[in-house]
């Protein structure tokens, strides 16, 4: 299992637990993660899974694709650590993996 | 002027769910008009994934979302069904008994329909532009902030800043450009979803010195009762600054919201509509509902569950449109009564 905390708008932390191969929206949305809408369900087509990902960890999960960045134009607030959760691979270089979630999605 | 249709059946959406519908009542005889808020057929799977591959629609071991929709298309050509694009059906009433039901629908075109029954194929609501968390953004909508041009002359003159970097961005951008006071474009990144051309045309009209582009992001309003003086820009980690604009645009997609249907009189849980499983009928007799808007015991949102649900629910909405007419079941294969309503025969 890899390790992901989830902060919240206002700080508030969860830590999770998330099984390699899944995504990161998924580890989200299992645990009942507010602020995580992923209306698409990790299609990349809705943009309502926006994180932002915590800066010691951007190298770790890898750049957004092309397709992930046309679909960040419909998030607010974007940051260049921006990513869309359903885009992440949990993998076991990512454990400990720290995301910040903003407070509206759409 | 207010237009009025009479017609056996409205359908709510023109999503997949109702497509298929459309089919499976012109083999009953029953003429239905589709109303959508999009400008085209196919609901989730034109707006949110026409080039995605879908895999489980039964006989077809892979299909995009666009060439499904096409094909559903194809299927119904036969009863011609009219569609009435860009229009949110805003108002269902009940007029008749539950016996004999009838309904009138309002769009918000001020279109409307009297007819015999309804079905609710809503999918997951309209879709509906997405609102920017700008703080105090409310107050200004509909004065000076717009999620869609719908009257070019209320842009004459302005400053205008439009926000996107897709096709509706660029599209408002070159069209408003030559009317407006002074035109700013802003992105989030100096790339854009939008069609090649109209970048480049956009880009022209930049080095020309006809109009502004700024690659950043909308922070704040300012502004009085309504009528905006200013947009905060933020580029990056600089500090803000304001751009004097009397109009904005913000283009970031769609969203789906229940919107009116709240307002119709029918049992909703957790903006669902709960439904029986024999004939997919709501709380009011006469209004069905089927697709991803209904519920009921084991419901999955799959769009052969909406094509199911909507062939169950003709059976019953025949009942309402031909009271003396007895159902007998056919097979398309077999029967040349129904091959004739396809045209084949
Ligand atoms: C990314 C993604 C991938 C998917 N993949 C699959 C898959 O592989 N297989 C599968 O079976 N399903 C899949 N689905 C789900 C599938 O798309 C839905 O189940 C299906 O679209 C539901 O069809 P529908 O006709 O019920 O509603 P929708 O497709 O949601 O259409 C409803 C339409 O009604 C309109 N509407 C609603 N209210 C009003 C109103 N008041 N006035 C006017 N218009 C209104 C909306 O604008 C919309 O166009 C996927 C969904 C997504 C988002
Ligand atoms: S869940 Fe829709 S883009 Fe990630």
């Amino acid at each position: 299992m890899v390790h992901i905390t989830f902060i919240d708008s206002s700080g508030e932390k969860r830590p999770v637990e998330a099984e390699e191969g899944s995504t990161v929206m998924e580890a989200a949305i299992r645990n009942s993660i507010p602020e995580i809408t992923a209306e698409c369900g990790g299609a990349c087509a809705c943009a309502t899974c926006h994180v932002y990902v915590d800066e010691a960890f951007v190298p770790l999960t890898g750049e957004a694709s092309p397709q992930e960045e046309d679909m960040l134009d419909f998030a607010y607030a974007v940051q260049p650590n921006s990513r869309l959760a359903c885009q992440i691979k949990v993998t076991p270089e990512v454990d400990g993996l720290i995301v910040t979630t903003p407070a509206r999605q759409g | 002027m207010v237009d009025n249709i009479e017609t056996d059946v409205v359908i709510v959406g023109a999503g997949p769910s109702a497509l298929f519908t459309v089919f499976e009542l012109g083999l009953l005889d029953i003429k239905c008009h589709l109303i959508d808020i999009l400008p085209r057929a196919g609901g989730q799977c034109s707006e949110l994934y026409p080039e995605k591959p879908i895999y489980d629609i039964p006989g077809h071991p892979m299909i995009t979302g666009a060439g499904l929709v096409d094909n559903l298309l194809a299927q119904i050509e036969p009863f011609r069904p009219t569609f009435h694009f860009d229009q949110l059906v805003t108002e269902l009433e009940t007029l008749g008994t539950a016996e004999a039901p009838a309904f009138r629908v309002k769009t918000d075109a001020d279109t409307t329909f009297t007819c015999k029954a309804v079905i609710v194929a809503a999918g997951g609501g309209s879709f509906l532009p997405k609102k920017p968390p700008i703080e105090g953004i409310e107050a200004y909508e509909d004065k000076s902030v717009f999620y869609a041009v719908r009257k070019m002359e209320a842009f004459r003159d302005k400053n205008i800043v439009i926000v996107g970097g897709g096709d509706s961005a660029l599209d408002w951008t070159l069209n408003l450009q030559p009317i407006a006071k002074r035109l700013t474009l802003i992105h989030r990144r100096d790339d854009f979803r939008a069609a090649p051309h109209s970048v480049n045309a956009m880009r022209e009209l930049v080095a020309a010195g006809k109009m502004d582009l700024r690659i950043g992001q909308i922070v704040g309003l300012a502004g009085d009762d309504g009528e905006l003086s200013g947009a905060h820009f933020k580029a990056g980690k600089e500090d803000a600054v304001e751009i004097a604009c009397e109009r904005l645009i913000p283009f970031f997609g769609l969203t789906m919201k229940l919107g009116p249907i709240a307002e119709w009189g029918l049992n909703l849980n957790e903006n669902l509509i709960p439904v029986d499983t024999a004939q997919f009928e709501t709380n009011v007799p006469g209004i069905f509902a089927i697709g991803d808007i209904n519920t009921y015991p084991g419901k999955l949102k799959l769009i052969l569950c909406g094509f199911h649900e909507g062939s169950l629910a003709a059976q019953k909405v025949h009942r309402y449109v031909y009271p003396d007419k007895k159902l007998t079941f056919q097979y398309t294969t077999s029967s040349t009564n129904l091959q004739k309503k396809l045209g084949v025969q």
